[in-house]
């Protein structure tokens, strides 16, 4: 059976992770793909949390916003993790021993949860009450949840970059 | 000589009270940071969709004037954060971007980018399907959004890549 250390290994030994490593423009490249995404995912979502909140977009329904925003925010995602992906193989090791990025890990899971949460359960009578301007407790939670999860996982990154000495 | 009196210039607002308490609080440049790059994600998010809206990518029903009141006025409180955020982080280390030509390409982009931004502001405040009237206008619009677009993610690589072009 392969063991974590090993799987680590096996991708921060291939020829991709030493590329990223050596080259001095692929770090800093994937890494502006990596903020580009970043961003556009927390801006995104924060479309969303503040209508839930009640704070913004008050006199559109709920749904309408999800389904606006979220293929974005989605779509974004996938480019930040991938692009997390190809930073994170650079040096494998050192990201896990940073607890800066064990964090982001955690808060990236938590921020996940939060959102099942929302659609899977408080949201299941979403029609009922997604024209209204405030919104059930459950829901504002979720947006007020959203919000600090996101701010604490790129609050997490930045501290990343000062914590690793790797460049 | 500009180089030798921005060095100078450099050199004395490193030496001021501010710019030694930035430096030395380890803390202080990080936390910086990180409300800078929150503060470009909303500026960055709200100018995209808008741009994604004027190619019909989203909210297609809601007319682009909406879409416009919506999203562009937040750009303004934002972009002042932005400023103060950023122009601490210069007073903190003003070698790592005034002797830094990066820096002056990610101005000159951003002066792009607010130009592009109240242009679009103002279209669609006085006439919101200004730029869905014909097919001239149509063309026009997606190309400023597409400008729009490459600009904003410009203005963000560029600020990335200040830390790897730094003086040293």
């Amino acid at each position: 059976m392969l063991t974590l250390s090993e799987f680590i290994s096996y991708f921060e030994d291939s020829v991709l992770a030493d590329n990223i490593r050596e080259n001095d423009l692929l770090f800093p490249l994937i890494e502006s793909v990596h903020v580009v995404s970043i961003c556009l995912v927390v801006g995104s979502i924060l479309v969303i949390d503040l209508r839930l909140l009640g704070l913004a977009s008050i006199d559109r329904p709920v749904s309408r916003i999800v389904k606006a925003i979220l293929p974005l925010t989605w779509s974004a995602f996938a480019v930040a993790a991938a692009s997390g992906f190809l930073l994170f193989i650079s040096n494998a090791t050192k990201y896990l021993e940073n607890g800066y990025f064990d964090a982001k890990l955690l808060l990236i899971c938590a921020a996940g949860l939060n959102m099942a949460v929302f659609h899977g359960i408080s949201a299941k009578d979403l029609p009922r009450w997604e024209h209204e301007a405030a919104l059930p407790f459950p829901a504002r939670l979720a947006g007020g949840f959203s919000i600090l999860l996101w701010v604490a996982v790129v609050t997490c990154g930045r501290w990343i970059g000062f914590t690793m000495q790797v460049h | 000589m500009i180089g030798a009196g921005l060095n100078e210039f450099c050199n004395w607002l490193a030496a001021t009270p501010l710019s030694h308490t930035i430096q030395t609080a380890g803390w202080i440049i990080p936390a910086l940071q990180t409300v800078h790059i929150l503060s470009v994600a909303v500026v960055f998010s709200s100018a995209i969709l808008v741009d994604l809206r004027i190619w019909q990518l989203l909210e297609r029903d809601v007319p682009l004037g909406e879409i416009t009141r919506r999203f562009l006025p937040t750009i303004w409180p934002i972009l002042f954060i932005l400023l103060s955020t950023g122009s601490l982080l210069i007073i903190g280390e003003p070698r790592r971007s005034l002797l830094n030509s990066t820096f002056y390409l990610k101005m000159a982009l951003l002066a792009v980018a607010i130009v592009l931004t109240i242009a679009l502001q103002r279209s669609t405040s006085s006439s919101p399907n200004f730029w869905e009237r014909n097919r001239s206008r149509r063309i026009a619009g997606r190309l400023a959004a597409s400008v729009s677009i490459l600009v904003w993610c410009g203005i963000l690589f560029a600020g990335r890549w200040i830390a790897y072009t730094q003086a040293g």
